[in-house]
């Protein structure tokens, strides 16, 4: 026979029963989301190794400018700024280039998430789909090229002097926070960029204000003292902190530091989830 | 003509081996769904917050489906004519599980249903056909390992076997079409919705897609079929509902409520 059943009619399902979609018994959007997330696993992997590829088959250079761009950049930077942070900041290279990887990773990542769902707008308003698969992807992608992106950084830690130790296994901790923190906030653009696309600008005017209002570029003592306490109030500071410790300062994140960034971290995540779903069926409807 | 009647004689012949008459495969109960109209569409936040505090904002309802009954049996192919806007993709969107009632309730056994989706949405121009055949099956809600195992058939029956590790944007829209309702079809359905995507391709390709379908139905699936062209809800129909303004304005007899619907339509 050359069609074989594709679901048995018992097979998991929407709704609560198995097989049985009944708009007047459907679990909570929270769970009901987690679950079909989960169900729809093979997409999002499809999704995350579509997008890895076709950033590298577009450029000529494929992987290696993945690896160059991040160098370039470092060369124009370092030349520029350690002029001016000299006698504050050692293997001024390394610090910059450490956090910057982990700023863009959540820049990147929440600014693709809000055009991803609009780019899966065409898809969602005519089949279902977890409606949280296109942000999760992203932070799925940016993580990807974030993992590569340490080839050139350990590189250049090498290259500058400075002492690469056993530290940066703790790497994977920040970096996941950091993957929960952006897909919050993610979401939560998301959920209203997708009435307002002018949001998107708006978001990159704030995020530019919130890259320099965090010391990746200068150092911590380059603020005024008064000023420094404001820095605990700035998630975003504890997050690239706990990233850049291993690699720059040869040491584990700080403890409180830790402990702030994965508060933050974990905040972010279950209120964007919890909006983001609560209003994801009405998603279709709104496009 | 003649082989239009001669199919729609077949449907009525063809015992249904699956067939459990008392189940309602599709049932919806008094619903309703209404989407929420801005005065225009404000696209942009920075003058939504403006107008809002003008209290410029005016929403008015816009009730795209409006106290629909309706139930369809398994094996059954069930038309839907109906105007542009009548309402006709509102209710496959309700039954597919894309949008929510508003009030009323949609039962579907057989879940999740199968959409055949609008040719090249969810394709993408830079991948490989192969690349395309992977992503769009898992978008339907298939597992990697399902489309392992159909992939052979999947590009077998589109016709494109030596042409797969080839980029789509190489395609011409005809070969397209065929690849996009290959994978759509590759699994049998339980439940398949069509919405006017036969239109489209050559007319050997759109033969092959009909007999599909019939194959599908011939095994029992239930089949929800939409469209603006009559002739072709009747051949394949057994029961058509004619959707007007959101409402159901006339159910049955495929003859019959495609002969209401194109009278009316002559008259307006």
């Amino acid at each position: 026979m050359f069609l074989q059943r594709a679901l048995p009619l018992d097979s998991l399902a929407v709704g609560g029963d198995a097989g049985v979609y009944d708009t007047s018994r459907l679990p909570p959007a929270f769970s009901r989301e987690l679950y079909e997330l989960v169900r729809y696993r093979d997409l999002l992997i499809q999704l995350i190794s579509r997008d890895v590829r076709t950033r590298y088959k577009r450029s000529v250079l494929g992987v290696a400018w993945t690896m160059l761009n991040p160098l370039l950049m470092m060369a124009v930077l370092t030349l520029v700024f350690s002029q001016l942070f000299r006698a504050d900041v050692r293997h001024y290279a390394v610090y910059l280039l450490s956090a910057q990887l982990i700023w863009t990773f959540f820049a990147q990542t929440t600014t693709q998430a809000m055009g991803h769902l609009a780019w899966g707008s065409a898809l969602i308003t005519k089949i279902y789909l977890p409606r949280s698969v296109f942000a999760v992807s992203q932070v799925g992608t940016g993580l990807v090229n974030l993992v590569l992106a340490l080839v050139p950084l350990f590189l250049i830690t090498l290259l500058s002097g400075a002492q690469l130790t056993w530290a940066v296994l703790w790497l994977p901790v920040p970096m996941l926070l950091m993957a929960c923190f952006a897909l919050g906030i993610g979401l939560l653009l998301s959920t209203v960029a997708i009435s307002f696309p002018d949001v998107a600008e708006m978001y990159q005017v704030l995020l530019m204000a919130w890259y320099f209002l965090t010391p990746i570029i200068y150092p911590l003592s380059a603020l005024p003292e008064s000023a420094r306490w404001l820095m605990n109030l700035n998630p975003a500071y504890h997050l690239v902190e706990a990233f850049r410790a291993p690699v720059y300062g040869g040491a584990g994140p700080d403890p409180g530091a830790l402990v702030v960034a994965a508060t933050a971290a974990v905040l972010a995540l279950v209120v964007g989830w919890l909006v983001f779903t609560s209003v994801a069926d009405e998603i279709p409807a709104r496009i | 003509m003649a082989v239009i009647r001669s199919v729609e004689l077949d449907t009525k012949e063809t015992p249904l081996p699956r067939a459990t008459p008392e189940v309602d495969v599709i049932k919806m109960s008094s619903v309703s769904f209404r989407y929420l109209h801005q005065n225009e569409r404000l696209t942009s936040l920075k003058e939504y917050a403006i107008r809002r505090l003008q209290g410029r904002v005016e929403i008015r309802d816009v009730w795209a489906v409006r106290d629909i009954d309706l139930s369809v049996r398994r094996g059954e192919v069930f038309g839907i004519v109906g105007r542009n806007g009548a309402g006709k993709s509102t209710l496959l969107r309700l039954v597919a599980g894309v949008l929510r009632p508003t009030s009323g309730r949609v039962v579907v056994h057989g879940w999740p249903v199968s959409p055949l989706l609008e040719i090249g949405a969810g394709f993408h121009p830079d991948l490989t056909g192969r690349e395309n055949v992977y992503l769009n099956a898992t978008l339907l809600g298939h597992s990697k390992r399902d489309v392992d195992a159909r992939y052979e058939s999947i590009v077998d029956f589109a016709e494109l076997a030596g042409v797969m590790d080839e980029p789509l944007r190489t395609y011409s829209s005809g070969m397209n079409a065929r690849l996009g309702f290959s994978v759509a079809t590759g699994w049998e359905p339980n439940v398949l919705l069509v919405d006017e995507v036969l239109a489209v391709g050559d007319e050997a390709f759109h033969k092959k897609c009909e007999a599909r379908i019939e194959e599908f139905r011939r095994r029992g699936a239930t089949v929800l079929l939409v469209s603006h062209q009559s002739s072709q809800l009747l051949a394949i129909s057994s029961r058509v509902a004619w959707v007007d303004e959101g409402r159901i304005r006339a159910i049955g007899d495929p003859q019959d409520v495609v002969r209401q619907y194109t009278e009316a339509a002559d008259v307006g």
